[in-house]
């Protein structure tokens, strides 16, 4: 059994909203496991379940071999930083690390080392006696961390915890975060909408939809294999082009081409799936696309355009190509990297 | 210009509205410093005279009352007592109710809440003989619990504090779930200190409320030992300087704690964070 472990678990909302579908996962002792997905789909109440904060309608939750589902959170041993952080605003930093450990009974010698290396550890021990009123956001979201960390917890819960942050700033904590977890080795499991940061972030990466998990794997995995066509569209940026298309004796007829001898049994309706990244520019090739607009990122240009029948479609190519609004592009699919989906579905069919 | 003139215009009026409220108070003030037969011979006085301290001295020390049992100073303990109980008690029974409604997963929360609300409409004259009798049941009469207990829960506080609570994120309470507060440890640890302006501004308010009490007191008190100021405001016999003088002590009291605490005051009912 492995450290966290979820069996087959539910939740159901009294009014009859079921946000989350018997999902079963198990993340490993110090692993960093990120749930993602659109907002609404779940991955908040699966990750509040862990935490105690949501009753589990049905199912079952392991942490470090013991059944948590009726434990009261503050007995689980769990720490969650929360998106706005809700640090306690009537206390300095130094009592809001220090409020958990004194509930515990920890004495306070003990409580004044442990509170001090966790500043330390976060270079927050300048603010240790201001009120969370008087810091900016990123002090507010080191010292969120610290109330995390000081407590030693078995798993660490992050809830959307960057989103209330600058684009910069963003950027920054998450790597802060990610060498954080790595230095204190804790289990961690980290909630998103943004995929650049659960592909960043990530050792396992969880591709939640509708209550369901959809795939679980590494991030390159889920790049590189995604599952069905709701992971396709979702990682990755920007994001996959999709084509309607049919497949007949292993051909497959797209919006004004064809590609022969794919590697599938499938027969029928299907949606045929190409990132921007995985296309080159060559002579006579299948694509023929007519370029709309160029936007220019300086290592790379995205450029948007349409095919034959006005599909809009994305090409990424290096930055030191100078490509014209208006030119006619001709695009070859780069070791044929694409995807095939079962229309009505949603599955990968190749 | 044309500003200069309407902003002297609109302090003119203010200052008007000023002298209307101060100058009846300043005379009875300046004609309680004065000996008696000089107010009955020359009427009120707009400047002070030199019986202050003897006028206020003989108040204060003065046996009233039909049986000459209480003196202006046991009315202001009485008073005291009562006030305080009444601030206390009330302030401490709605931070609770407000809890309750807002924290804990009852049926018909806000059904309850309306309820509780409604009795604002019902003044305590309404519900005088019944809650005398109660008293008299519970042999109540005489006593300070007699004083303090009917007046002692307040909708309007339980209104301010639930509409207060209700402000608070739930992330807070969440977070403090995890951090291992209990029930009780969530409501000390951060409801009672996030609420102290609030609080503060409340007891200010039911002190008023309770010093400024006349007909309850009146009803359940047979004893002239506890008279309260406002009580012997009407039974006080005596000169008309030594009157006055009453007066002017029973306002002191709410005053004083007015502008102790108003910095509180207005924090607390006009919070803006």
């Amino acid at each position: 059994m492995s450290f966290l472990d979820l069996k087959n678990v539910t939740k159901i909302y009294p009014n009859g909203t079921k946000a989350v579908h018997e999902t079963s996962l198990s993340v490993d002792e110090g692993e960093f496991m990120v749930f993602v997905g659109p907002s609404g789909c779940g991955k908040s109440t699966l990750l509040r379940m862990v935490a105690g904060l949501e009753d589990i309608t049905e199912g079952d939750i392991n942490l470090d071999g013991k059944l948590i589902n009726e434990i009261d959170p503050s007995e689980r041993d769990v720490a969650m930083v929360f998106q706005n952080y809700a640090l306690y605003p009537h206390m300095n930093v130094y009592n809001n690390l220090a409020y958990g450990l004194k509930n515990r009974g920890i004495d306070k010698e003990t409580i004044e080392q442990k509170v001090n290396d966790a500043a330390k550890l976060l270079q927050i021990s300048d603010y240790l006696q201001r009120k969370p009123s008087m810091l900016s956001g990123g002090q507010r979201q080191r010292v969120a961390m610290g109330r995390a960390i000081v407590r030693n917890p078995k798993i660490f819960l992050f809830d959307e915890p960057l989103s209330n942050l600058d684009a910069k700033l963003r950027i920054q904590m998450r790597l802060e975060i990610k060498k954080l977890q790595q230095k204190v080795g804790v289990t961690s499991i980290f909630v998103t909408h943004d995929q650049v940061e659960a592909m960043t972030l990530a050792d396992r990466l969880a591709v939640i939809n509708n209550g369901i998990i959809e795939q679980l794997g590494t991030p390159i995995e889920i790049y590189d294999n995604p599952k069905s066509l709701f992971v396709a569209g979702f990682i990755g940026s920007p994001q996959m082009n999709f084509l309607d298309g049919n497949i007949k004796n292993k051909t497959l007829s797209a919006e004004g081409f064809e590609i022969k001898d794919i590697d599938s049994d499938f027969e029928g309706e299907v949606k045929l799936g190409i990132r921007p990244e995985h296309l080159s520019q060559r002579e006579n090739s299948l694509i023929n696309l007519k370029v709309d607009l160029v936007e220019q990122l300086g290592s790379d240009n995205l450029v948007y355009g349409r095919l034959k029948d006005k599909k809009d479609f994305c090409y990424r190519c290096p930055g030191n190509l100078t490509i014209e609004k208006g030119a006619d592009l001709s695009l070859n699919i780069e070791n044929n990297k694409y995807y095939i989906f079962d229309k009505s579905t949603g599955k990968r069919v190749n | 210009m044309t500003r200069f003139i309407t902003s002297s215009f609109s302090h003119l009026i203010l200052l008007i509205g000023i002298l209307i409220m101060v100058v009846p108070v300043w005379m009875i003030f300046a004609s309680s410093t004065h000996t008696s037969s000089m107010i009955n011979m020359n009427g009120l006085q707009m400047f002070l005279g030199d019986s202050f301290y003897e006028n206020y001295l003989r108040v204060l020390l003065y046996q009233g009352g039909f049986f000459k049992e209480i003196t202006a100073l046991k009315m202001f303990f009485n008073s005291f007592i009562m006030a305080t109980g009444v601030a206390i008690l009330s302030v401490v029974t709605s931070l609770m109710a407000a809890y309750a409604l807002v924290y804990y997963r009852i049926k018909y929360a806000t059904l309850l809440f309306w309820i509780i609300f409604i009795t604002i409409l019902v003044p305590l004259e309404l519900r005088i003989f019944p809650t005398y009798s109660v008293m008299a049941e519970l042999n109540l009469v005489n006593s300070y619990f007699g004083l303090i207990v009917p007046i002692s829960a307040s909708a309007i506080a339980t209104l301010f504090f639930r509409q207060f609570y209700k402000t608070v994120p739930d992330e807070l309470l969440e977070s403090a779930k995890l951090d291992g507060a209990n029930t009780w440890r969530f409501f000390v640890d951060f409801l009672i200190p996030l609420s102290k302006t609030m609080i503060v501004a409340m007891l200010i308010f039911m002190f008023v409320f309770g010093y400024n009490q006349y007909l309850w007191p009146l009803l359940v008190t047979t004893s002239e030992q506890y008279w309260t100021v406002v009580m012997g405001l009407k039974m006080m016999s005596g000169s008309i300087v030594h009157r006055f003088a009453f007066v002017m002590m029973s306002m002191v009291p709410p005053i004083l704690i007015i502008i102790v605490l108003q910095k509180y005051f207005i924090k607390g009912v006009f919070q803006d964070k």
